[in-house]
Order: C-alpha cells, then sequence, then structure tokens
C-alpha cells in the first residue's frame, strides 16, 4: 500500500515515499517516482489511484507555471496549497480525485512549510504528515522522535527509521522509498532507499 | 460510520450579558486516525460575527470561503458589516440551495446585534435555522454539550463567568466523545459601554487524547 510521509524541519521540508507502481497483485515497477518537484522550491508528494495521481499533479504542475509565465513571479506554498484544494474541492462533487496530497514548498521571508490535502480537500497546514497504511507507523515514530526545528542529519535519520518501521510492520511493505527535500537551495531529490533494485531492462 | 462523523468535530456558542462566547474543539482526524491538534472552526465574519462549522472539514473550508466571498459582497455594497440575524438567513440559503447534494456541516453562528444584543443560533445540514436564548452545540459531542451546557449554564453571566462555563461545559463533554478533544479554543467576545467590542481568544489545554 502506498505510504507518503514528511515533515518540516529547520530551513527545509522534506517528503518521502514509496516508489512501487502495484496493480492489484502485480507489482509493475518499484522505481516510480511519487513526489513531483512543482517548481524551483515546491515538491507534491501524492499518493493514491494511480490515473488520478499522475494527471492531477501534472495538472497542478502545468498550473504553477503558468502562474509563474504570466505574472514573472512564483506562487508562493500557501497558495499553491489552496489553489490545489481548490481543484480537489470542486471536483469533488462532480468528478472526485482520489489523490491525497503532502504539498511542502519553502517560501523567502516564510521559510518552510508543509500543508496535509486530503482527497475530499481537507487542507490543513502542519509540521509532520503522513497517508496510507504506513501512516500508522509513521505517526507513532514522529509524534515521538520529531522536535521543532530538527538538522538535516535528525530528519533523515527519522526517516530512515520511519521506512524501517513500514518494512518492519507492513503486511505487504513496499521496498523502495525516495526522499526528497526542499531548501532555500531548492527542491531536490535527496537519496533513494532501495532494498529490491529494479532489474535493467536488455534490449533484445 | 457515518460522514459527519468523519473528521470529528464539538461546538458550543453562549449567550451572556451583552456577550457571547462560542468554542470548538481542536482535533482534526480522519476517522480513528487523528491528523492534526490545531485545527480551526471558528472563523471570524467580521468583528462581531463570528461562525463555527462542524461537521465533514473539506465542506466547513469551502462553506467559510462561500460566505467570506458573499459577506465581502454585501459589505461592498451596503457599506456595513452584516447583522447577525441577516448572515444566519444566508448560511439557510446557502445550505438550502444544495438540498439534495448537501455540504455536510452544521454550523453555529454567534454575533452581536442592535443594541449590543448578543445573538446565537445553529442549523442542521439543510438550513433548518434554530434559534436559542441560552446556547447553540453542534458536533460529534453534541448530545454530552447538551447536558453539560444544560446544567451549567446560568442567564445573565459576565463575561468572566460565561467563559469558565463554556470552557467547563466543552472540556467535560469532548472527554466523552473520541472523535473530538485535543485541546479547546474559546473566542468571546464583550460589547461595553463606551468601550470598543473587546475580543478575548483563548487556547484550553483539555485531555490530549
Amino acid at each position: 500500500m502506498e505510504c507518503v510521509f514528511g515533515l518540516v524541519g529547520k530551513g527545509f521540508a522534506i517528503v518521502a515515499a514509496d516508489t512501487s507502481a502495484v496493480n492489484s497483485i502485480l507489482v509493475h515497477k518499484s522505481n516510480e517516482d511519487k513526489v513531483m518537484v512543482l517548481d524551483s522550491h515546491k515538491l507534491l508528494g501524492a499518493s493514491g489511484e494511480p490515473g488520478d495521481r499522475v494527471q492531477f499533479t501534472e495538472y497542478i504542475q502545468k498550473n504553477v507555471h503558468l502562474y509563474q509565465f504570466r505574472n514573472g513571479i512564483p506562487l508562493t506554498t500557501a497558495a499553491t496549497a489552496n489553489f490545489t484544494r481548490g481543484e480537489l474541492a470542486t471536483a469533488l462533487r462532480k468528478n472526485p480525485y482520489s489523490v491525497n496530497i503532502l504539498l511542502a514548498g519553502y517560501d523567502k521571508g516564510v521559510g518552510p512549510s508543509m500543508y496535509y490535502i486530503d482527497y475530499i480537500a481537507t487542507m490543513h497546514k502542519i509540521e509532520k504528515g503522513a497517508f496510507g497504511y504506513g501512516s500508522y507507523f509513521c505517526l507513532s515514530m514522529m509524534d515521538r522522535l520529531y522536535h521543532p526545528d530538527m538538522s538535516i542529519e535528525e530528519a533523515i535519520e527519522l526517516i530512515d527509521k520511519c521506512i524501517i518501521e513500514i518494512r518492519t510492520r507492513l503486511v505487504v511493505a513496499p521496498p523502495n522509498f525516495v526522499i526528497k527535500i526542499v531548501d532555500q537551495d531548492g527542491a531536490r531529490e535527496y537519496a533513494w532507499r532501495e532494498s529490491i533494485k529494479s532489474p535493467d531492462v536488455s534490449m533484445a | 460510520m457515518s460522514i459527519f462523523e468523519y473528521n470529528g468535530s464539538a461546538l458550543v456558542a453562549m449567550v451572556g450579558k451583552n456577550c457571547f462566547a462560542i468554542a470548538s474543539d481542536r482535533r482534526l482526524g480522519v476517522q480513528l486516525q487523528t491528523v492534526a491538534t490545531d485545527f480551526q472552526r471558528v472563523f471570524k465574519i467580521h468583528d462581531r460575527l463570528y461562525i463555527g462549522l462542524s461537521g465533514l472539514a473539506t465542506d466547513a473550508q469551502t462553506m467559510y470561503q462561500k460566505l467570506v466571498f458573499r459577506h465581502k459582497l454585501y459589505q461592498l455594497r451596503e457599506e456595513r458589516d452584516m447583522k447577525p440575524q441577516t448572515f444566519a438567513s444566508l448560511v439557510s440559503a446557502l445550505l438550502y440551495e444544495k438540498r439534495f447534494g448537501p455540504f455536510f456541516c452544521q454550523p453555529v453562528i454567534a454575533g452581536l446585534g442592535d443594541n449590543d444584543e448578543p445573538f446565537i443560533c445553529t442549523m442542521d445540514c439543510l438550513g433548518a435555522k434554530e434559534l436559542a436564548k441560552d446556547f447553540v452545540v453542534s458536533g460529534t459531542a453534541s448530545e454530552s454539550l447538551y447536558g453539560a451546557c444544560e446544567s451549567m449554564y446560568k442567564p445573565d453571566m459576565e463575561p468572566e463567568e460565561l467563559f469558565e462555563t463554556i470552557s467547563q461545559a466543552l472540556l467535560s463533554s469532548v472527554d466523552r466523545d473520541c472523535l473530538s478533544g485535543w485541546g479547546g479554543y474559546v473566542l468571546l467576545v464583550y460589547a461595553a459601554l463606551l468601550t470598543p467590542t473587546e475580543v478575548q481568544e483563548k487556547i484550553l489545554k483539555g485531555r490530549m487524547d
């Protein structure tokens, strides 16, 4: 089952997600990137129905870019979160998207922030959050070990502990995870935590 | 589980002497899981009018955005703030518009009307208004709240006593409801002669579970 989780540290925010693309009992691939880089300083970790996830996150990404092209300045994280919630809320009673979102961003002057946006468009600004079956383990780990203004090393240590907990305790635990970070230098991939390497496709 | 119990909420508003208080819990949950402990359910419409929205959190947020929009338009046209009674009718109308596909939220409205007369009312998700002279409650803890308020309420309480009463009523009720709690938020608005309206906001620490 899909897990997305994240936390806000001192001057940065981290979003981690599992990387398996699953259909019923079949694992299509184990290196599916579910944390999208929205723009230079925003990350969008999404979990849910695969088609909706890709469609909706790409839609948000293109609209964020469009705003920047039209107005010359990027959207703030709060504005992006409210826009995303608005799209989910509008679609909710017509054609709902089954996508849970953790939006993390860094704004000059405001610092790092993270928003929890449910698939039914419940939005809340949070310091730590998680979606999926993994959340039962991650939220408890973070409740115990998280404190405000963590350093990057401490935060990665906590993320790793959450990943270990998911791998140990979740029955169909996803093998691989991707960790992405956003801080004043931008949004970028931080690391992969792989326990199963995807086989290289050999050209026939 | 009912859709009204998906996120969990508790709201209460009480009338005092030239003052009113509105209080809510702070939990945001997804069924059995607690997501946040600082969720805002009471919103300001203008200095003398507040609305609390219980029920499904997404609909509470959407309703609040629609109401702020309508009130700002009203302010532009009428060049004044809406009276609480008018606002209550607006909320009721907006909810009934969605009669066959409603917003799953139950508002609690509290404000100071003409002559600093406190006004409170609640309505169901379809907009059926219920005006009360003493207190109104809403949310998953509403049954406990009815009992607590009925026993603790006295008419014409001064602001300090009203604050105490509403806090105790809220905390004791949410302790009996697993879906609401994690602290409380109380807002007290007091209109005194010759001084501008005083607003007090306090966070309560209750049982954090």
